[in-house]
């Protein structure tokens, strides 16, 4: 019945558990060194500002708008094309004590709409994001980050045992840097629904690693036979054509948003594709390597019967 | 259940209660069927203002006189809602209603949802869309704290005076300090033991301290800020609520966030920048007495001011001399109107005092007749600067003489100032002043504005990757799951409903994230499916029958279905504590999707494979 040819796999991937893990540290490494040399392209969320979305009724050249902005006073306004010909997104950074920010919108658009070629433009969108309030922003994202893997760190822990707990968190980490590493490669806009996709990807994470953890907790019970690492793979083996699967479906209805979603959506769309395909190799290599260097043995996932009592003389 | 026929089958109660779960499912998910139409929404703009049949009449007649079609009138709780076939008749009707209706009523622009009456009178209501869909205008305000306490030790310093001077006792002077409190300086240590009893007793809730021995200095307690902070938010929301209500806004959201923030939503409102000027501008006014004693330009010139006195300056920058004490604030005023001043035609505002103010206001000119009398106009500003690296956020005011005028006669509850330089103006000021004057000024940390036609263009989008994905998910689970895909498709169809029904009745904000949530939640459902469908196989593979393997794919699958579902559930709880708008919505989606995901893709999709394969005899099972 494997059509798809995925079942009755026995790929020892912790063989290669060595080799993963080295891949993985340089690519965290390039991630966080990144980070830190290039930092994130962040959004108006979290550095204050204002973004225009102007649509004109016919095409516009960017460099007219330029010009016609330059000379209303916002040399510093960056401008470009938004999705169409069309459209036009302008960024004015954070202003220092120049009148009243919350008015620069409407100047804006109406310097626009007094400049030739511009009637009949109209205002699509406008934000402004006052500094604290990305600061704040930004605090806060970091906490319900941390929240979050606290609160799933627990969870876990509860249900299944430290090491794995420990090993499931090393995978949704890893895929976190990932995902925000991509970001900052690429210098890809990381605004708030980026974050958004970002704290979705930690439940997915784990979500997928949760599935082979529990076949290798029950395959430890089922069968008496076995060192660790072999129980290990059989599980990976076993729900190997499941990870991929749900992956991909998953996968499928993200491609779809990043297409049809409209523009708004894109930062999102590559957020999730990034960590649902990074948080597929995490839960078959991260979590299950992690937790055998952590040294978890078959005693570890028995349940707690009273075994320990009675073996006493 | 001991034979494999019966492995398979749910009790009938079961079957009805997922009838049942989809019934209300379907009920709650139909208003959003329906769609919306363009509207004008008209009410009262103060309580004694009927809206009633008559009313209706009025209107429709108005409504024909231009030749508007509407669609329908409906009267309900006290407003008259106009429904009208497209958007172009809704603003020209807008624009001539309020412009014929006048001042005593509020007409706003709305949209209302054209769901059959049954289904309204039932309380069903379609989902509520955000302001990303719905087009609109989204601020958040920070009541500057700071600028209220200051405020209120000011009042206390003139307080204080007035009482020292009430018991005789001998002081040198009173002022506000930089750390917070009010110090009192004096000549000898015998005075200021005599202020400290007289005002422990007239001012009980000052607290005292003595920074030595010729001073005394008295704070605020802790309750009393707490008391005065609470306050002005408040008020500052009371002061909102009404400048909307001024702006004609059908569904405002005006909402307390932390401790000193406040969240206005306006949806479809369209004129920002006007929206802005309203809500923005925060004015005070400060009645004084005019310095009759000594020579302005002379004053202004060797900027030496009398004792007595502040210098301010009128709007064409010539110096005017006010008395220091301020006869009577802005906040004594219950309402102002403008109008066309009847002796000299020019615009002016009327104003109409509270009790207290209107005492005071008596007091301070029956001696007066024939001096002047100025208004301050206060405006209260606030800009953030960078100042090494560190956000400084400074309030400023600007205090302008707006009027100087001669008092006529002893001025009681209700008097009108002139010199207004047009309409425009008379009218804007005293919208500012009946909206009550607001004591604490308030800056605009945060706006998010979307345009109508953009926030149609974000519904059509998402509504598109929606169905695109549902196409797309069904034709690959049919294509590798055969029978068993459409049965995950079927409880696909059904979970898109459910959430449908549940934003539907919780009325929870729906976003364009929340839409991307629906989409996530999508492929996450059929997770569930592909999890119990590939251990089917498994079972299959390892030699079980086909039932056994049904019931122990659906058994064991379980177990690992809810823990990967909490664990999402877990992250998205955390997403919606710290969202704000937007995020909140894609919080709410999914968190909803995952909980009515694990009923259809796990009862649901069983009940179905129960129907279809239960109680029968099977050879063989493609899954």
């Amino acid at each position: 019945m494997g059509r798809f040819g995925l079942y009755n796999t026995n790929i020892d991937f912790l063989r290669w558990r060595k080799l993963a893990m080295a891949w993985s540290i340089t690519v965290l490494l390039i991630a966080v060194g990144s980070l830190l040399v290039r930092g994130m392209d962040l959004g108006l969320d979290f550095t204050g500002g204002t973004v225009i979305e102007v649509q004109y009724p016919r095409p516009v050249e960017i460099p007219k708008v330029r010009e016609t902005l330059a000379k209303a006073g916002f040399g510093d306004a960056q401008t470009q094309h938004f999705g169409a010909s069309r459209d036009v997104l302008i960024r004015i950074p954070p202003r220092h004590g120049q009148g009243n920010a919350a008015t620069l919108s409407n100047d804006v658009l109406h310097a626009l709409q007094a400049a030739e070629g511009g009637a009949g433009a109209t205002l699509a969108r406008a934000e402004f994001v006052g500094p604290q309030v990305g600061q704040e922003l930004v605090e806060q994202g970091g906490l319900a980050a941390l929240g979050a893997l606290a609160g799933i760190l627990i969870y876990v822990m509860f249900r299944f045992e430290w090491r794995l707990a420990l090993g499931t968190i090393a995978a949704t980490v890893h895929d976190v840097i990932f995902t925000v590493g991509w970001f900052s490669l690429l210098q890809i806009e990381f605004d708030l629904t980026v974050l958004a996709a970002v704290l979705a990807v930690i439940g997915y994470s784990v979500n997928d690693t949760v599935v082979v953890l529990d076949r290798i907790r029950e395959n430890f019970r089922k069968r008496r036979k076995g060192s660790a690492m072999e129980i290990m793979n059989l599980s990976i083996n076993e729900t190997l054509s499941r990870t991929i699967m749900t992956s991909f479906v998953t996968l499928l209805s993200v491609i779809v948003l990043y297409f049809f979603g409209g523009v708004v959506m894109r930062g999102f769309s590559i957020a999730m594709i990034v960590g649902i395909v990074v948080g597929t190799y995490s839960s078959i290599y991260i979590a299950s390597a992690t937790a055998l260097y952590l040294g978890v043995s078959r005693e570890d996932l028995l349940p707690r019967a009273q075994e320990a009592v009675d073996d006493r003389p | 259940m001991s034979t494999p026929y019966t492995l398979n089958q749910y009790p009938w109660w079961k079957y009805l209660l997922i009838g049942l779960v989809m019934l209300w499912g379907l009920i709650f998910a139909l208003p959003n069927l329906f769609g919306e139409d363009p509207a004008v929404q008209i009410s009262g703009a103060r309580a004694n203002i009927a809206i009633d049949a008559a009313f209706q009449n009025r209107v429709a007649a108005l409504l024909d006189v231009d030749k508007l079609s509407s669609k329908r009138l409906e009267l309900e709780n006290g407003r008259l809602l106009i429904r009208f076939p497209d958007t172009e008749v809704q603003l020209k009707a807008a624009d001539i209603l309020k412009d014929r209706l006048g001042r005593d009523y509020i007409v706003a622009l709305n949209l209302a949802s054209s769901a059959p009456d049954f289904l309204r009178a039932m309380g069903l209501n379609p989902m509520y869309l955000g302001l990303d869909l719905r087009g609109g205008v989204h601020f958040l305000m920070q009541v500057d704290m700071d600028a209220t306490i200051k405020q209120i030790e000011d009042g206390y310093v003139d307080e204080i005076r007035a009482q020292l001077r009430a018991e005789k006792v001998q002081y040198t002077s009173v002022g506000r300090v930089a750390g917070g409190g009010v110090q009192v300086e004096f000549k000898d240590e015998a005075e200021r033991d005599k202020a400290a009893q007289a005002l422990r007793k007239q001012l009980p809730s000052l607290q005292q301290s003595e920074p030595d021995s010729l001073s005394l200095r008295l704070t605020l307690g802790e309750p009393e800020i707490k008391e005065k902070r609470d306050f002005a938010l408040q008020q500052n929301i009371t002061t909102l609520r009404n400048r909307v209500n001024e702006l004609g806004v059908a569904e405002p959201i005006i909402q307390q966030q932390g401790s000193d923030r406040i969240v206005v939503q306006l949806p479809g409102v369209q004129d920002t920048a006007r929206a802005k000027e309203i809500l923005g501008a925060t004015a005070t006014l400060e009645f004084r007495l005019a310095d009759e004693e000594n020579d302005w330009n002379q004053a202004a010139s060797t900027g030496r001011i009398p004792l007595n006195s502040r210098l301010y300056k009128d709007r064409e920058g010539r110096p005017v001399l006010l008395q220091k004490r301020v006869m009577l604030t802005g906040d004594s005023i219950v309402d102002a109107a403008s109008g066309l001043d009847q002796q000299s035609g020019g615009p002016a505002v009327f104003i109409t005092l509270d009790g207290k103010g209107a005492k005071r206001m008596e007091d301070g000119t029956k001696d007066n007749v024939g001096k002047r009398m100025a208004v301050v106009f206060i405006e209260n500003k606030t800009e953030t600067k960078r100042v090494d690296g560190e956000l400084k956020k400074t309030a400023y005011t600007v205090e302008e003489v707006i009027n100087v005028a001669t008092i006529r006669d002893r001025l009681g509850r209700r008097f009108q100032i002139t010199g207004l330089d047009s309409t425009r103006e008379a009218r804007d000021l005293a919208l500012l002043l009946r909206a009550g004057a607001l004591v604490s000024p308030i800056e605009i940390i945060e706006e998010r504005t979307v345009g109508p036609s953009a926030g149609k263009e974000n519904i059509a989008q998402g509504f598109r990757a929606a169905m695109i994905s549902l196409l797309v998910i069904a034709a690959f689970m049919t294509l590798r799951y055969k029978t068993f895909g459409l049965i995950a498709t079927a409880a696909l169809v059904a979970n898109v409903v459910l959430i449908i029904a549940a934003l539907s009745m919780l009325q929870a904000t729906l976003t364009l994230p929340g839409i991307a949530g629906i989409v996530l939640t999508m492929g996450m459902a059929v997770d569930a499916n592909v999890l119990i469908y590939e251990r089917i196989r498994e079972e299959l593979r390892n030699g079980n029958s086909p039932q056994a393997a049904i019931h122990a794919g659906f058994d064991r699958a379980f177990d690992t279905i809810l823990d990967s579902n909490l664990t999402t559930l877990i992250a998205a709880i955390m997403l919606f504590g710290f969202g704000t708008g937007p995020i909140k919505g894609f919080a709410v989606t999914l968190s909803i999707g995952i909980l009515t995901s694990m009923f259809t893709a796990v009862t649901g999709s069983r009940a179905l494979v129960n129907l279809l394969y239960g109680g029968r005899k099977l050879q063989k099972l493609t899954v």
